[in-house]
């Protein structure tokens, strides 16, 4: 009943791994698809020593980030063009509903037919999950900019440049910073997905290539590698996202 | 005001009828290789044939089949833990920290080692999207448990209920927005997971359809089946939202 307040969290998993270990090691079993901990972790520090688990988290990061840059553009520029104009908003409404509900992984095989394997292709798909919360976000953003900036922009006569470039997107970068937040989880998710699926590079087919090679210990060290490589980049993000526009941005995630 | 949003509407299903034709007359001209952009016409025809003629039907079954279990058994199951660590003090201190931690995990990358324990079957599928979709109803309902107000459990309390009666009674309905949010965003992941499966182990569905046709180079056949995916993130996402604003009805009424 005296556990310190610290500590609770890190009992279960520790008393996890450590009764798996045991019952790993006692009962001797042999199996493709489970390790104990311990092989994990050598198979770990092999992977990082030789530079393939670093090749791999380069190339995922490198195409989730090209990709996360190319649909977030496309939805920034989309959902500030649709904030601004309730017209144009109103028009394209059919086609996004139309487009939006689109599995991105759907487009992996006319990704495939039309760009071959590799980066382009992977950077395509991410691309395409991408735009979507960028573009709704943004838009919701701009559409709820106080409306007495707008007419003090009108006032100024701004062109319609000066107004997005001074008024708008200042007003609305916490919540597009939010935007790209989520969108970038979603980039790593996808980038991951389009490799164990189909595309010979980076951790998804590293880890798929541990699995083939019946290395369980390599598999299992590939996933606890990609599980602190999504939370690193979510920790990062929340960081910056904290520092940039104080705690008030974070609160704001229901919205 | 009624006419004016049935005009919108209309006026935004003209230019997706538009754009469809853009579409049409630049894979008439050729610009892009029909091998990887068909026309709308021949899209079209294809998925009517498939139907008529063809096993797509008996395809899309499979996806919704795949999806519809993984879900099921995700949102019985999540809300099952959720609904036994949200309630207790003691387990959300030790148990929620080890899921927040295993949130950003990029789900996917638990698909190689369900192949490697389960190999390419039915149960490999099963188990990925139930995993996959089971994580927003889990911290939905545990989020939703900790927030209910707390003067109910005193009410609780005070009426001698039992600790199922207080979770059935009270602990739930509170808690009914955040779990049917993360219903919603499971159904996403469900759908998601359930192509990437059926591409890599070639369970009958619409994932392994499109990925066959690409193979064969019919890019018509792979548009209708995009066609019909979208159809279905489409048509899920409105029964979602709709059971959603019924069954939160009570709660709307009484704000």
């Amino acid at each position: 009943m005296s556990v310190p307040e610290r500590i609770k969290p890190v009992l279960l998993p520790l008393a996890a791994l450590l009764a798996f270990e045991a019952w790993m090691r006692l009962a001797g079993v042999q199996s493709d698809s489970l390790a104990p901990p311990s092989a994990v972790a050598l198979a770990l520090a092999g992977a990082l020593s030789d530079g393939s688990l670093l090749t791999a988290t380069r190339d995922t990061l490198a195409s989730a980030f090209a990709g996360l840059a190319l649909g977030g553009a496309i939805g920034l520029v989309l959902g500030i063009a649709l904030g601004l104009s309730q017209i144009f908003n109103r028009l394209m409404e059919v086609t996004i509903e139309a487009v939006r509900p689109i599995p991105s992984v759907a487009l992996l095989p006319i990704a495939l037919i039309a760009l071959g394997f590799g980066y382009r292709m992977e950077i395509a798909i991410v691309g395409f999950a991408c735009v979507w919360p960028v573009l709704i976000m943004t838009r919701a953003a701009v559409g709820g900019i106080e409306p007495r900036l707008i007419e003090v922009a009108r006032v100024l006569r701004l062109t319609q440049l000066d107004r997005v470039r001074k008024i708008v997107i200042p007003a609305a970068l916490p919540r597009i910073f939010l935007a790209f937040r989520l969108a970038a989880g979603i980039a790593l998710i996808v980038a991951v997905t389009v490799e164990i699926a189909i595309n010979p590079l980076g951790l998804g087919a590293g880890i798929m290539t541990a699995q083939q090679a019946l290395r369980p210990d390599l598999m299992l060290a590939y996933l606890v590698w990609i599980g602190v490589t999504g939370f690193m980049l979510n920790t990062a993000l929340m960081t910056a996202q904290t520092t940039l526009f104080g705690r008030a941005a974070v609160i704001g995630d229901g919205a | 005001m009624r006419w004016s949003v049935i005009g919108w509407r209309l006026a935004s299903f003209v230019v997706a009828a538009g754009l469809i034709a853009l579409w049409q007359v630049a894979a008439d001209q050729r610009l892009v290789s029909p091998v990887f952009l068909p026309g709308p016409d021949r899209a079209w025809a294809s998925l009517m044939r498939g139907f008529t003629s063809g096993d797509l039907l008996a395809k899309l079954m499979g996806t919704l089949t795949h999806m519809a279990y993984g879900w099921l058994l995700a949102s019985i199951g999540g809300v099952a833990l959720g609904a036994m660590i949200g309630s207790s003090k003691a387990m959300r201190s030790y148990v929620a920290p080890t899921l927040e931690l295993l949130r950003p995990l990029p789900v996917s990358a638990i698909i190689p080692v369900a192949i490697a324990a389960l190999g390419l079957s039915q149960g490999m599928a099963l188990f990925v999207i139930a995993f996959g979709s089971v994580w927003p109803m889990l911290l939905g309902t545990i989020h939703g448990f900790a927030a209910v107000e707390p003067r109910l459990y005193e009410v609780a309390r005070v009426l001698h209920m039992s600790r199922l009666a207080v979770i059935l009674k009270i602990a739930l309905p509170s808690a009914a927005p955040d779990i049917l949010a993360g219903m919603r965003l499971s159904l996403t992941v469900a759908l998601i997971l359930a192509v990437v499966c059926e591409m890599l182990a070639g369970l009958d569905g619409l994932g392994q359809w499109v990925l066959l046709s690409a193979r064969a180079f019919r890019s018509a056949d792979l548009f209708a089946g995009v066609m019909l995916l979208g159809l279905i993130g489409y048509v899920t996402a409105l029964a979602m939202g709709a059971a959603e604003s019924r069954l939160l009805r009570w709660q709307a009424a009484r704000r």
